[in-house]
């Protein structure tokens, strides 16, 4: 079943377009990688899908689990199930990273008519994550990402990933800044956060992370539009000829 | 007659006719300076209007209401406060000492307090320890010359909270000072605190403003806090009112060799207030923290006003002042780091931040730095700005809906600040209040028992 299907997307940022026409269709259970050069749209977007307002959409549907994405404001998107690992986590002082988690946690709970979770339980549930993604308990009282290194912010996003338990999630350059040990702590935690139920966009410059995190389905962004889909061949390809052979082939549509 | 002609006949009066009334209210020591205490008050013209200190903030509508003045001392006994009152910070474990109108209740001494502190009433300490008072009382107030409200105290105050604790001795639970305004029709009152801390000796002090009654208050507070050699002091103020009461607060702090101070103020409620604190460093090695937060909404009005001297080589004051400001209030922060000639590898460090939620709100910041050593490290830094969008936009991408991720972020920016109380039932309990603060869910402590109308 179809959990995301993207037709015919274009946005604006500041009055130019930077999404020229995106088709995309992400199943559950998939893994998806969004490959391609500087500047082609990737970080554009996974902006869009999370739904941050500066990106104008100008023409296209996202459907996201049967409902209509783009008429929902940023939180709700969240509640549906969208997550979003950001290229730069935002550092957020004075706000302790369990007080923020256990917000997040509550409002989506309430969003689907749940009741808070048991403060007892909440913690048992972030510790158990922690150890997913290897990190450090003392993150939890100290502000959300201030000071963190670059690492840090990045196995952080993962576990709120972790938390949150999202149906999609989009992982915005996660690789980028991270070390090999860090990269494979994420990926680890990425692979064991799959389910049937779930799916995984990654964006990435690199082979490096998806030799850890395996995709079912490669796609290449250039110029604002989905040129080339094809399996996870297709990464191994790219690392060795680069983008430009893709350039040309483009040109020569 | 202009209205502020009006107001400076109307003290005159009031002082002349009074005159028996608050000496009677007042003793010793505290009597012997008001006569030229109220002369300086009007060789300095009276109420400040349109000074440089009191630029953008108007006096007037203040003190142009019709008071009825407390010159009259009552008696009260801890007990009739007790009643109205239970403060939310139970966990603090203080000895607390209350305040009512500007005097101090009767029985406000402690037995369990260690061997040779003192806690009184400034008028009992007059009476029994009038060799402390000759010795400390109204000695530190001169840096404060330029603002003649702190004559006008001096001229008349009768009473407050005097403290002392012996050399040595450190205190080992927070004390307390519960201030109260209460009365039966609109009031102006007056303050005096003195709180002495000997060599080595170590204190923390938590300082409450509440209102009982739904009057027009106006109380002209004066606290002098003298820190010997090597004593340490933390002191805290929580100033939760409300729109009907203007607190002119100011604290003078004289600081000796080696000693520590640190001061946070969370100024959460009230229609005016404004906070002086003159601190001078007077002896080598001192330090002092100056940190504070203010959350003002309405047609609130509130200013810091700092005033740091480094006066001995080798001292460091920090200061970190952050204010939220919503709807039409208005805020000034003025902070002046004073180096003088001598004062070789001064440390000083100044930061006022500002979030803005609208367009109707104003802050007025004017950090000022006066050097005259060359060997110092100084910085200081103003900002002004609104919510972070790229921060809001984080916290709802997790799911968290745009008022509350609002309300988290300007609880985050007010904690960094209320981070550094170190007394940790009292850290909570501002947070809370901050937090109940922000959502316009409360305007005063939890288990205030008063009602407000206005």
């Amino acid at each position: 079943m179809s959990l995301l299907q993207i037709k015919n997307l274009h946005a604006n940022v500041e009055g130019k377009e930077i999404l020229k026409g995106v088709d995309l269709e992400v199943k559950a259970g998939e893994v998806h990688a969004i490959m391609g050069p500087n500047g082609a749209g990737k970080s554009t977007l996974s902006a869009v899908l999370a739904g941050r307002e500066r990106f104008e959409v100008t023409a296209g549907t996202v459907e996201f689990n049967g409902k209509e994405l783009l008429a929902l404001p940023a939180e709700e998107r969240a509640r549906e199930g969208i997550f979003l690992s950001f290229q730069y986590p935002v550092e957020i002082p004075g706000v302790s990273t369990v007080n923020f988690l256990k917000t997040a946690v509550n409002e989506i709970r309430k969003y689907r008519g749940q009741p808070p979770y048991p403060a007892g339980e909440f913690l048992k549930m972030i510790r158990e994550k922690m150890e997913l993604v290897g990190i450090d308990s003392k993150l939890l009282n100290r502000s959300l990402n201030e000071g963190f290194s670059g690492g840090e912010k990045k196995r952080n996003e993962i576990f709120q990933m972790a938390v949150l338990e999202p149906l999609l999630s989009i992982l915005d350059e996660t690789d980028s800044g991270l070390d090999i040990d860090a990269l494979r702590t994420v990926a680890r935690g990425v692979n064991q956060l799959k389910r049937p139920d779930n799916a995984t966009i990654v964006i990435t410059h690199y082979q490096r992370l998806l030799d850890y995190i395996v995709p079912d389905v490669v796609h290449v962004l250039y110029d604002g539009q989905i040129v080339k889909t094809a399996g996870k061949e297709l990464v191994a390809e790219l690392e060795q000829k680069g983008y430009d052979w893709i350039k040309n082939e483009t040109k020569g549509k | 007659m202009a209205l502020s002609d009006t107001i400076n006949h109307d003290l005159r009066t009031l002082f002349h006719e009074g005159r028996k009334v608050l000496d009677e209210g007042g003793a010793g020591i505290v009597n012997a300076y008001r006569e030229e205490a109220f002369a300086a008050f009007e060789k300095a013209g009276g109420i400040p209007c349109g000074t440089e200190e009191y630029r953008y903030t108007d006096l007037l509508p203040v003190f142009g209401r019709e008071y009825a003045a407390v010159l009259k001392r009552e008696t009260l006994r801890p007990s009739d406060l007790n009643d109205a009152f239970r403060c939310a910070a139970r966990d603090l474990a203080a000895w607390t000492v209350l305040t009512l109108n500007g005097h101090g209740c009767e029985n406000n001494a402690r037995e369990d307090l260690p061997d040779g502190v003192i806690v009184c009433s400034l008028r009992e300490a007059a009476l029994q320890h009038g060799d402390l008072l000759a010795k400390h009382y109204n000695r530190y107030t001169f840096p404060g010359q330029k603002d003649s409200l702190v004559f006008l105290n001096t001229a008349f105050a009768q009473d407050g909270v005097f403290v002392y604790i012996p050399d040595g001795v450190v205190l080992e639970r927070p004390l307390q000072l519960i201030n109260f305004l209460r009365g039966e029709r609109d009031l102006m009152t007056f303050q005096r605190n003195l709180i002495v801390v000997g060599k080595r000796a170590e204190a923390r002090i938590v300082v409450c403003e509440h209102t009982l009654s739904d009057h027009y208050f106006l109380l002209n507070a004066v606290t002098e806090l003298r820190l010997e050699e090597g004593a340490k002091t933390d002191y805290y103020q929580v100033q939760n009112q409300y729109l009907g009461t203007a607190l002119i607060n100011s604290l003078f702090v004289s600081q000796q060799r080696d000693s520590f101070f640190e001061s946070n103020t969370a100024t959460l409620y009230g229609g005016l207030i404004r906070n002086n604190q003159y601190v001078r460093l007077e002896g080598a090695g001192g330090t002092c923290n100056l940190y504070g937060v203010y959350i003002l909404d309405k047609s609130q009005h509130a200013d810091t006003c700092t005033y740091v001297e480094h006066a001995a080589p080798d001292c460091t004051s920090r200061q970190h002042f952050k204010g939220v400001l919503d709807d039409a209030s208005i805020a000034n922060f003025s902070g002046c780091v004073r180096v003088e000639p001598h004062a070789q590898r001064t440390e000083s460090f100044q930061a006022n931040n500002n979030l803005l939620l609208t367009d109707t709100a104003r802050i007025n910041s004017k950090p000022q730095l006066i050097i005259d050593a060359d060997d110092v490290k100084c910085s200081h830094g103003a900002t002004v700005g609104q919510m972070d969008e790229e921060a809001l936009f984080y916290l709802r991408s997790r799911g968290i809906g745009e008022t509350e991720a609002r309300t988290m972020l300007m609880f985050g920016f007010a904690h960094d600040v209320i981070r550094r109380v170190k007394l940790e039932p009292l850290r909570e309990e501002i947070d809370e209040l901050i937090e109940k603060r922000l959502r316009g869910e409360l305007s005063k402590c939890h288990n205030c028992i008063m009602q407000c109308k206005k």
